[in-house]
């Protein structure tokens, strides 16, 4: 094995719509009253992002994130909080579900893909060192769905 | 110096640009085959056998010992002791130290430069302890304040932490200036964190001025795994044992132990004797190539590094000018995250390290959450600061230019 990536491989990363959230981010900044409020760190870098969510029974009405981040922390928080608003939390654990297996690189694009723009993400699967920071903004939305 | 040559995965590896040294060395083949050697020609448990093979690793790990102390200017070869690394010989004299010497209401002084191994290990102890953590704050160009630190020393400072040179920034604390300090304002204990020194220039234990310095094999062509605290005799001899078991023994009686002599005292369980050997056979390299060679080998890589980096519109170097600096040279680019520097590099066949590099104290300071950190050492040329630069430019295709 190469020790080093091929620039292919960095090309299929930094797909435009990536650095377009990393650069005009959707759903930045904090709500006013939010039902349940995480804030979780990046060990690995000290990056960190806080996200807020309110609810309307069981689905997620609003939500919106903070935080410092690479561009690919910042762009997967950035789609997710577009994916997930209005969705009901079963769906919303069917899609983090799906997108979990997208970044291990187990996952095939079905007739009823759920991820939509989160399939720009893919390419983040074949660099392990940076699946985490994909994963952040999941995170930090499983334990707010776990505070409610 | 053409050494690429010695090191197999650089060889082997000829796109290959490794700017990573500062978190860990290459090895060359003379370790290598050190390691080898030992274990096919003497591998048995040290101080344990009476036969001949034991008798022979017996020797073998404390020659090592002696080799490296002579490396660092240890005359007394039986205070260095062997660690881990770095982290174990700082978490050494925090326990075993200061368990016995802080008490409640002294204050322990670390720097806002110092990398977590050598200001976790302090921080916790003070909070043990009741005792006061105090942290002396850095110039803006990322030195350690020395009026600042003047101002922290009283008769209630009980220990002085710092390192001799940053990971993070490569600065190189003025050591003999900061003893004297000590020396001259408080009754404590001077403890120097020397990870990035012993690999980089020559030092010399015995005239720091210091009473302990920790310092890291791997990160010095030796193998993972092997360190050393060096400490004053007549502190080690008062100290107690860190950890305690097999070998640090004198006698073990039912109701209680004595302790053996130094080193042994502070080495318990089977030594890491092997890696002792490859140490020495990494000093033994150092050596030949010559210490003043190997730092005006890194400082003129630096200052070509630093000068082409510096055109790169939007690239931002922190730390002292790099006469000042180890071979360590940390940036940043606009408001590209330093994560996606190291992973677009990585595209190029660069290794750099990118985050807080262990030092989240010094990253608040500068105010950024990480930065991308080129470090060099024996085995890199010019042809690793073309490909440098040639990836940050690519980094900068990628993402454009935005200014923060």
């Amino acid at each position: 094995m190469s020790p080093a990536r091929s620039s292919a491989e960095i090309g299929a990363l930094y797909q435009e719509m990536i650095l377009d959230h990393y650069r005009r981010p959707r759903n930045k900044g904090t709500l006013e009253n939010p039902d349940a409020s995480v804030e979780i760190k990046n060990p690995l870098c000290g990056d960190e992002i806080g996200l807020q969510v309110a609810f309307d029974g069981d689905s997620v009405s609003d939500l919106k994130f903070s935080g410092r981040g690479c561009s690919i922390s910042l762009a997967s928080a950035s789609m997710m909080t577009q994916l997930v608003k209005g969705k009901h939390r079963t769906e919303i654990d069917a899609i983090r579900n799906e997108f979990r297996n997208l970044m291990i690189g187990s996952n095939s694009a079905g007739e009823n893909d759920r991820l939509g723009s989160l399939r720009a993400l893919s390419g983040v699967a074949r660099f392990p060192a940076r699946v985490k920071c994909a994963l952040l903004a999941w995170n930090a939305l499983e334990s707010a769905l776990a505070l409610k | 110096m053409e050494l690429r040559a010695d090191f197999p995965l650089l060889a082997n590896n000829p796109g290959l640009h490794y700017l990573d040294s500062a978190a860990t060395s290459q090895k060359p083949q003379v370790v290598l085959d050190a390691l080898r050697d030992f274990y096919e020609t003497a591998n048995a448990n040290p101080h344990r056998g009476v036969y001949s093979l034991s008798v022979r690793a017996t020797e073998c790990y404390h020659q090592s010992r002696a080799r490296i102390a002579e490396f660092l200017g240890v005359r007394d070869s039986d205070c260095l002791i062997f660690t881990r690394g770095t982290t174990e010989g700082l978490n050494l004299v925090a326990w075993s130290w200061g368990m016995a010497n802080v008490e409640a209401g002294d204050e322990i002084v670390v720097t806002g430069l110092d990398h977590h191994a050598n200001f976790v290990p302090w921080q916790v102890l003070a909070m043990r302890k009741g005792a006061k953590f105090r942290i002396c704050e850095l110039t803006p160009d990322g030195r350690i304040d020395l009026d600042f630190l003047s101002g922290l020393l009283n008769e209630r400072t009980k220990v002085v932490a710092f390192n001799h040179v940053s990971n993070a920034l490569g600065t190189i604390n003025p050591i003999a200036e900061i003893a004297r300090l000590v020396r001259e304002k408080a009754d404590a204990i001077l403890v120097c964190d020397g990870a990035q020194s012993a690999p980089h220039f020559p030092v010399s234990f015995d005239s720091l001025g210091v009473d302990f310095y920790a310092f890291s094999g791997h990160k010095m062509l030796g193998p993972m795994g092997i360190g050393g605290l060096i400490g004053k005799r007549e502190m080690l001899e008062e100290m107690p044992p860190y950890q305690t078991g097999g070998d640090m023994i004198e006698f073990v009686h039912d109701e209680r132990t004595t302790w053996n002599i130094l080193p042994l005292k502070f080495e318990a369980g089977t030594p890491n004797a092997a890696n002792a050997v490859g140490l020495a056979a990494a000093v033994e390299y150092l050596d030949n190539i010559g210490m003043d060679r190997v730092l005006s080998h890194e400082r003129a890589l630096m200052s070509a590094a630093q000068k082409r980096l510096a055109a790169i519109e939007g690239l931002h170097i922190y730390g002292p000018p790099p006469s000042e600096r180890s071979g360590v040279l940390s940036f940043t680019l606009g408001d590209v995250h330093p994560h996606d520097i190291a992973t677009i590099l990585d595209g190029e066949g660069v290794c750099i390290r990118a985050g807080h590099h262990c030092a989240q104290p010094l990253m608040r300071r500068l105010d950024v959450t990480a930065t991308a950190r080129a470090s060099f050492y024996v085995y890199n040329d010019e042809s690793d600061i073309d490909a440098l630069v040639a990836g940050i430019l690519k980094a900068r295709e990628i993402f454009g230019y935005v200014p923060v």
